[in-house]
């Protein structure tokens, strides 16, 4: 399904859910809403889906507009973080529950009951009340209720959220895969990252009700057009400071300092911004050297974050292998300047290769 | 503040009519040092919180026993355990001050009201809700509630241990950190014996010393994060500790080093090992590399999670992740991979051989 906002804006009383968005979603794709909460993000599906009708511009799918006609009459599943079954039903029928709706034949529904059970692993669980699975089962039932309908578009928010971490590393390689040979067009919406990036396919990433960037998710990851896109797109959060450039020379304080890149050396002079990613700062190295006071090392098996802060700046190093710090212990990070983002006076992105 | 002793313990919640126990808790034996700082990390449904309210008192285990500092508890109502707990979700009484919930737990034991105020206040210092003393907690967010939550914890000085039950399940998660912070922190400060349950690993290795990872309703393994993992006791650790988690290869031995699909690997492990079981060996994602002269592999898929790529190759059966760098380019063909030998461990039946008793 090729699903399509024009100039869709919503404003809910003096508040503006979501400013004027044009956003053409890529059909039979996966494409991924990525903002904090209150971003917009289920603002956006439930505009896509019909359940909230765009205070300006129009939502067009298939190349016709469909502007204010209700989500019965549309091929859409969607899936909440909070999933629902039907507690007295058993998971075959929780699964059976749209295609009996839609008046499918009884031998046609245990088919496809079968298939999609098959494909979330549910097969051994059919038999059993919503009750009796784990979170993860459950949630399961619920994404396969949403598939055995067919829909050519489907909404799921934060699915994963209320999970396990593992469960989620081995569902974020599922979906996608579960969905590749429907034709589907999936939009999900995430928090985190880490998760747009192991789904792939494409992002936009949204900050404040406004669509910041569009495109394939690893591109939109390395190449964020401004200042918002890279804070979205970066957990940790990305490093960012205030320098004062002067000539060809990058100053974050009188005693650090290193050479820009030759397009933004020919700008002007005076404050730019910075963004380091937090796994471009690093304890051991080589490259720009700063000196910071460590807040908390946290260790995730077999990475460590250290939050410091450097020249007044609340920043976090990621580094592979374990780095215990004492709370409050002064230390010495590394950054390779050529990895740095720069930022102009709007905090768009400078491009400065290419 | 007391050490905490489960000797022998198993429990079995009542069966359905007719049918056998099933044990949630299998045989336990754990000392909890005093003062130490533990976390209980497993998935859901392998024990944790059962654990949990056996310390505390709310369930009474079917088999073995609980001391405190070599005074059997068992049967001790919780009450008389002096334990505090924080849950999942807050638990504040809405209409009074953040002062009043604080200081609840003192006054129900009848504190004197100097000594309220002062604990109170210092509590109060520790975790940034000073200024916000005479406020309503119904005002207050979900985390700024928790906070309290986690103060009404903390203020008694007589508790022999506080327990605590994923409790920053409710907090967003940008703001996660900063707590996390503050509880090592006030570990550091108070010293009493804290447990902590949480089925996130970031959790459970910064804030505790010693993680106890379970499984299945067993411990099995009690260690520092970097024990976790370096040297996974038990291939369930390799797989819960660690993302993507260890590759478990099934294996064979010739002259003591491992054979995994008809290739001979070098290993830590002595020449004259001799194992019988189920053998596999285990390798993290981050100690497979690509090589000009290993075991040939098919990519599968190439992931770019930003700071890395994540790589699942096939080799016969198997399927096998690595971690490669973010600029490292993907051999395009006769892609071969080698594993780092002193990262490289042996399994038999799903726990590791030490190289030393090999």
């Amino acid at each position: 399904m090729a699903i399509e906002l024009r100039n869709v804006s919503l404003r809910v009383g003096v508040e503006t859910h979501i400013y004027e968005t044009d956003l053409s979603l890529q059909p039979g794709q996966f494409n991924i809403l990525l903002g904090t909460t209150l971003s917009g993000k289920t603002s956006l599906m439930r505009l896509m889906a019909g359940l909230e009708k765009p205070t300006t511009g129009e939502l067009w799918v298939n190349g016709k507009e469909v502007t204010g006609i209700p989500v019965q009459k549309r091929s859409v599943a969607m899936v909440y973080q909070a999933f629902i079954n039907y507690p007295s039903f058993s998971v075959y029928d929780n699964i059976a529950s749209p295609l009996k709706v839609a008046g499918l034949p009884k031998k046609e529904i245990d088919e496809k009951v079968r298939q999609f059970a098959d494909v979330l692993k549910l097969t051994p669980m059919l038999e059993r009340l919503p009750s009796e699975l784990s979170g993860g089962q459950q949630q399961r039932t619920a994404l396969a209720r949403a598939l055995v309908k067919g829909a050519e578009l489907v909404l799921l928010d934060e699915p994963l959220a209320n999970l396990d971490y593992k469960l989620r590393e081995e569902l974020r390689d599922e979906l996608p895969r579960m969905f590749a040979d429907t034709g589907a067009t999936v939009v999900y919406a995430t928090s985190e990252p880490l998760e747009a990036l192991m789904l792939g396919g494409y992002t936009a990433t949204l900050d404040e009700g406004r669509v910041v960037q569009f495109g394939e998710t690893s591109t939109i990851y390395r190449n964020p057009e401004s200042l918002a896109g890279a804070r979205v797109f970066s957990d940790p959060p990305v490093n960012i400071a205030t320098i004062d450039k002067r000539g060809d020379n990058a100053c974050l304080s009188d005693s650090v300092s290193w050479k820009v890149p030759q397009v933004l050396a020919a700008m002007p002079d005076g404050r730019y911004k910075i963004g380091i990613r937090p796994h471009h700062l690093s304890p051991v190295g080589s490259g720009v050297e700063v000196d910071g006071e460590v807040q908390i090392a946290e260790i995730s098996g077999s990475e460590s974050i250290v939050r410091v802060i450097v020249e007044g700046n609340n920043w976090v190093s990621e580094a592979h292998g374990i780095h215990a710090y004492e709370v409050g212990q002064k230390a010495r990070f590394f950054f390779d300047s050529a990895r740095c983002l720069y930022f102009d006076a709007n905090e768009m992105l400078i491009h400065t290769q290419g | 503040m007391s050490r905490i002793e489960f000797s022998d313990v198993r429990h079995a919640y009542p069966p359905p009519p007719g049918q056998a126990p099933v044990y949630a808790l299998k045989e336990i034996s754990q000392v909890w040092d005093d003062g130490g700082a533990y976390a209980l990390l497993g998935p859901s449904g392998c024990g944790k919180t059962t654990l949990l309210n056996i310390i505390s008192g709310l369930l009474t285990p079917s088999e073995g026993s609980i001391l405190f500092d070599d005074r059997d508890v068992t049967r001790l109502p919780t009450l008389e355990r002096h334990i505090a707990q924080v849950f999942q979700f807050p638990v504040v009484y809405d209409t009074m001050t953040v002062f009043d919930n604080l200081a609840f737990p003192l006054r129900n034991r009848g504190m004197p009201e100097t000594r309220v105020t002062q604990r109170v206040t210092e509590i109060a210092e520790m975790l940034d809700l000073s200024d916000r003393l005479g406020q309503r907690a119904s005002g207050l967010t979900s985390d700024g509630k928790q906070k309290i939550s986690l103060g009404r914890g903390l203020v008694r000085e007589d508790v022999n241990a506080i327990l605590f039950d994923e409790p920053l399940t409710v907090i967003d998660p940008h703001l996660k950190w900063q707590l996390r912070s503050k509880l090592k922190e006030l570990h550091q400060q108070i010293g009493v014996t804290m447990i902590y349950v949480t089925h996130d690993q970031v959790e459970a290795l910064t804030f505790a010393d010693k993680v106890v990872v379970m499984h299945d309703g067993g411990i099995v393994q009690v260690g520092t994060p970097i024990e976790l993992f370096s040297r996974p006791r038990h291939t369930f650790v390799g797989y819960f500790i660690g993302s993507p988690g260890m590759n478990v290869l099934p294996c064979s031995l010739d002259g003591g080093q491992p054979v995994f699909a008809n290739n001979l690997l070098s290993s830590g492990y002595p020449a004259d090992a001799d194992l019988s079981g189920k053998l596999e060996i285990g390798i993290r994602p981050e100690f497979v590399r690509f090589s000009d002269d290993g075991i040939p592999v098919e990519i599968q898929k190439v992931e770019d999670l930003g700071r890395y790529q994540v790589v699942t190759v096939r080799h016969a059966s198997s399927q096998i992740k690595m971690l490669v760098g973010e600029d490292e380019t993907i051999p395009s063909h006769n892609p071969q991979i080698s594993f780092d030998p002193d990262n490289l461990l042996i399994y038999c039946d799903d726990w590791a051989v030490e190289a030393e008793h090999a």
